[in-house]
This record gives C-alpha cells, sequence and structure tokens, in this order.
C-alpha cells in the first residue's frame, strides 16, 4: 500500500482525541481536513495582504488580486483548465445551480428533458427540478444495476432529441461507484445536449483533466480536497460560459452599469458578482498546491488499496450488506453499508464512542436510498491521510455495535 | 453502566424490535406524521379519541432505535389515557428529555415510578444529538392532539 502515512501530521485535526480515543475520521467524502498549508496561506494572506479584489489601486489591493487570481491559476491547472474558463462559486451546489438557471432556464420548453441518474446527491437534483418547473421541461432518471454502477443499458431508449442536458456524478457520494462519463456524454453528443459533470466526489480523488473528457461543465468544492468551505470552481467549455446567462448581479461582474441596464464583464468575472471569498480561494489554491505536489495518481492508488481493504474487511462481518460496486476499479473510497437491522444512526452513534467519525443517513441522496430500499446508511469514506489501523478501527467498532444490539 | 450501554437499555432495544401497536386504526381517529429531515426518521400516528380520553392509537414509522423505541413506549404510555393525564406525561417526558440537569422529574431512587418503561431514555441526554430522535414521536403526537382539539 502507497505510505503516505507520513502526511498525517500535515493535519493538526488528527492528532485530537475524541470521547477518549484517537480521532478516526472516515467522513471525508462530507468534508475533508485541512493541511498546515491551508490554514497558514489563509491566515498569512489575512495579516500580510487582505484588501479587496480587483478595485483600488494600492499596494495590498494588488498583492490581494494577485493572490486571488493566483489561486483562480492553480485551481484551473490543477484540471488541465484555462483560468478564463474556470469560475469560483461557493461550492458544487452554487455552480449547479448557475448552470440550471443560467443555461437552462431560457433554454428548455416543455417537452424537453433533462437526463439525470438516480444516484444524483440532492445538488444535482433539486436546481433541475426547479428549473423544470418553470419551463414545463421533464426530469428523467438512468437507474442502476447490480453492481450499482449506472445502468447505460438503459441508455438507448432514453436517448432522443428531446434530452436537451445530461448532468451526472464522476463519483457518488453513497456507493463511491465511478460515473460512465465517456458514455454519458457521447450519448448525450448524439442529441447535443448539455454535459454537466458533478465532480464534487471526482477531482479530489482522482487525475482528472478536461481535455480528456468530453463535458460542458464540470464542477466541485474545495472542501472536499483539503481546502476551506464556502468556495469551489465551475469550469466551463469558453461558448457556454460566453452564451450563459449570469443569474447573480452586483459588482464585480459588470463591465458598464447605465440607470436601465448593464453590460457584463468577460468570463469569469461575470459570475463571480459581489465580493469573492478571498482568504478562501487562497487556501483552495493551497490545498490543490498540496494535493499537486503529492500526486492525483498516487493518492487514487492509496485510495483503492485502502478500499479494497475495507471492503475485505468488512465482508467478514456478519450481516453486513455494503451498497455499491465491489471490484476497487470501478469505485472510490467512499463505503456505504447496512448492519443487521442496526439502524445507521446507532452505528454512527456507537463509534462515535470510540472516536470513529462516520456519517450516517441519506447522504443527501434521497431518491437514491428509496430506490435501494433503505431508510439510511452508514458511510465510511477514505482519504490521502487514512491508514489500515483505522479501517481496523472500524470493523472492531461495528462488531461492538453487533454485541450491544444482542448480536454475537 | 457504560454511556452506551445507558442509551441502548434492553428495554430499549426491545420496544425497538417488537413495536407495540405497529399499523392503522380503521374506526374514527386523526392522523399526524412527523420527520427529521436532517437523518432521515419518519414516524406517524393515528389516534382515536372518545369522551376526553385516548382509546385506541397506532403508530408507522421508520428510523433509529432511539426514535423507532421511542414511539413504541409512548403508544404503551398513552393508550387508556385522559387528555389531561397525556398532556402531563408529555410535560414530564420533555423536561426528563432537556439536557439541563436538576430538572429531570425522575426519581432516580424507585426506577420506573415516574415515567414507567420511558424512562429507559434518560440515557439519551447524554447524547445531546440524538435527543431530536426520542423527541419525535411526541412531537407527532401533539400535532395530532392539536388537530382533535381543533375538530373539536
Ligand atoms: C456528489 C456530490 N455532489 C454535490 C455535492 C455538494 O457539494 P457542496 O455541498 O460542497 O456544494 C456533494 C457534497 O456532499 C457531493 O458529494
Amino acid at each position: 500500500m502507497t505510505d503516505l502515512r507520513s502526511l498525517r501530521s500535515d493535519f493538526p485535526i488528527l492528532s485530537r482525541s475524541i470521547n477518549g480515543h484517537p480521532l478516526v475520521y472516515l467522513d471525508s467524502a462530507a468534508t475533508t481536513q485541512k493541511p498546515v498549508a491551508v490554514l497558514d496561506a489563509m491566515e498569512a494572506y489575512y495579516r500580510t495582504s487582505n484588501a479587496n479584489v480587483h478595485r483600488g489601486a494600492h499596494t495590498l489591493a494588488a498583492e490581494a488580486t494577485e493572490l486571488y487570481e493566483g489561486a483562480r491559476s492553480k485551481v484551473a491547472r490543477f484540471i488541465g483548465a484555462d483560468p478564463a474558463q474556470t469560475v469560483f462559486t461557493r461550492g458544487t451546489t452554487t455552480a449547479i445551480n448557475h448552470i440550471a438557471y443560467g443555461w437552462g432556464l431560457d433554454r428548455l420548453k416543455q417537452g424537453d428533458r433533462i437526463l439525470v441518474t438516480i444516484a444524483e446527491h440532492h445538488a444535482n437534483i433539486v436546481p433541475w427540478q426547479i428549473i423544470a418547473r418553470h419551463t414545463g421541461a421533464e426530469l428523467v432518471y438512468l437507474e442502476l444495476t447490480d453492481d450499482y454502477t449506472v445502468d447505460i443499458g438503459e441508455l438507448e431508449s432514453v436517448i432522443d432529441d428531446r434530452i436537451k442536458i445530461v448532468s451526472f456524478s464522476g463519483m457518488s457520494n453513497v456507493t463511491g461507484a465511478l460515473g460512465p462519463i465517456d458514455v454519458l456524454s457521447q450519448a448525450a453528443r448524439s442529441v447535443d445536449a448539455l454535459v454537466v459533470l458533478d465532480a464534487a466526489q471526482l477531482v479530489p480523488h482522482q487525475p482528472v483533466d478536461v481535455n480528456q473528457i468530453d463535458v460542458d461543465f464540470l464542477a466541485f468544492s474545495s472542501h472536499k480536497m483539503l481546502g476551506p468551505t464556502g468556495i469551489g470552481a465551475m469550469w466551463g467549455k469558453p461558448e457556454r460560459l460566453e452564451e450563459m446567462e449570469p443569474t447573480e448581479g452586483g459588482g464585480e461582474m459588470i463591465n458598464i452599469v447605465e440607470r436601465h441596464t448593464s453590460t457584463w464583464a468577460p468570463v469569469p468575472h461575470k459570475f463571480e458578482a459581489g465580493t469573492p471569498p478571498i482568504a478562501e480561494a487562497v487556501g483552495f489554491g493551497a490545498a490543490v498546491d498540496y494535493l499537486d505536489a503529492i500526486g492525483m495518481d498516487v493518492i487514487a492508488a492509496h485510495e483503492r488499496d485502502l478500499t479494497t481493504y475495507a471492503l475485505e474487511k468488512l465482508s467478514e462481518i456478519p450481516d453486513l450488506r455494503v451498497y455499491g460496486p465491489k471490484d476497487a476499479t470501478k469505485r472510490g473510497g467512499a463505503v456505504s453499508f447496512e448492519l443487521a437491522d442496526i439502524h445507521a444512526h446507532d452505528i454512527a452513534t456507537i463509534l462515535d464512542q470510540d472516536g470513529i467519525a462516520v456519517r450516517a443517513g441519506h447522504h443527501c441522496a434521497r431518491p437514491l436510498m428509496k430506490y435501494l430500499g433503505v431508510p439510511a446508511t452508514a458511510r465510511a469514506s477514505f482519504y490521502l491521510y487514512n491508514v489500515p489501523e483505522e479501517v481496523d478501527a472500524l470493523a472492531e467498532g461495528l462488531l461492538k455495535a453487533r454485541q450491544i444490539f444482542g448480536l454475537s | 453502566m457504560s454511556q452506551l450501554d445507558e442509551l441502548y437499555r434492553e428495554v430499549i432495544l426491545d420496544h425497538y424490535r417488537n413495536p407495540r401497536k405497529r399499523g392503522t386504526l380503521n374506526g374514527a381517529h386523526v392522523h399526524a406524521e412527523g420527520n427529521n429531515p436532517s437523518c432521515g426518521d419518519e414516524f406517524s400516528i393515528d389516534v382515536a379519541i372518545e369522551d376526553g380520553k385516548i382509546t385506541d392509537a397506532a403508530m408507522q414509522g421508520q428510523g433509529c432505535s432511539i426514535s423507532q423505541a421511542s414511539g413504541s413506549m409512548m403508544m404503551d404510555a398513552i393508550i387508556g389515557k385522559s387528555l389531561a393525564e397525556v398532556s402531563d406525561l408529555t410535560t414530564k417526558f420533555k423536561t426528563m428529555m432537556t439536557i439541563e440537569e436538576g430538572e429531570n422529574p425522575v426519581d432516580p431512587d424507585r426506577p420506573g415510578s415516574v415515567l414507567g418503561d420511558l424512562e429507559a431514555l434518560q440515557g439519551v441526554r447524554k447524547f445531546p444529538v440524538r435527543i431530536k430522535c426520542a423527541d419525535l414521536a411526541w412531537a407527532t403526537l401533539s400535532d395530532a392532539l392539536e388537530q382533535a382539539e381543533k375538530a373539536s
């Protein structure tokens, strides 16, 4: 297994104890912990360079602008993109809302269809529901196969001229399954539909290059990749970003403002109304520097090994059912499971007593939960700082949960 | 007893696995539904009321052991009681479940004497994020009783 153990000391929170036990943080799919490099970059910005960006001619304003735009360049480079097509947003959710409102609202009409999958996060469902309601378009779903991957066999019967947008996740935050990016984008292209990739779980965990995939938009969140909350990115093809309307008006996003009309600033600023989260951008930039220095392929390999180990350990626990692909090459490190008749919240509470943090609930994917026929699952998710002993601790904690619930 | 053993007392697990009065009512009744959107616990209740008394009740729901056991225990506690008694019980239960120490109406020397089986839920106080699980059934009951009052 790729040993990234020495990195753990870069993450101050990992030395905490919780309920008298060392923290075992297995909830990185919800949000990740932050290395000192990120914390320091944000603090240094506030201590030495704080000013508003893109306004004012003084030295600090210039420094802040340089740091903010520098962060944009780093984030863009991280996904092989041009900074001019890389928009800072509040996160994945905001990015998808921008696309739904800014691109979809004016173009969709009665009879049109938006295609998503049943495995989507609410962030990639609810904005489309709203746009569908406004425009009369219809939201349609692809379902899953037995191994919890998207059922591409259904595509032939679903794909037709009515489909205008295909939006799906690159990696499910519940099943961990990788999205069939090439198959879905090709299918979308055959009917000239827009392709939107929810990369909230993909970009943090696998190398992604926008030149290697055929999507129109891609969205991800800083806080799921070692950076701060409150910022994320939306990348778009230049012509798509040009034709897309801004969804928020205000300062920074304008060119000229008259009494009754305005013209927009060029992309990406057109989509960044108001004072942006500058320190957060700086932290986001430091996070991608940190990931880059290790290498995304190294991180992906580490997680694959850890996930393989976890799936093996979990399979030894009686009455435990994993909801996700068994094949580690088809998935990332978010592992959802159910244990006998013990509800996920009870599992999470019992594990927490031993300092183990897992997520329990519907994981913002209620349609998927209904589809799987479970009220909730527990989810352990891994990142570069996790080690096999933490998987062992999880397995032990689950055996303890069985005991408490009177199952030997 | 460890905090976990206190949380997951045997009687709680028994109510969780063998909920009393699961189902729906046929005759005249009021119906209310509740859920905790953050965790997905769901609970619904049918309550039949005659002459100021709860003559029957039934529950449905899904969720963690605490939410479902609390509902099941509530069934045992309210059926056959007058509305005034149920209101008193609800107040006592809510007080028992608040985190502030010193307000607990339960008599530690005579376990079960004030709230019966429901006292087993005291262990939840040590797990503040779980208190809303225990409260769900009771909040849903209050909704149902409010409806009944409006209808009468
Ligand atoms: C697959 C997926 N999409 C979208 C989101 C939403 O991300 P954010 O809350 O950062 O906007 C998440 C985060 O939970 C996610 O896992």
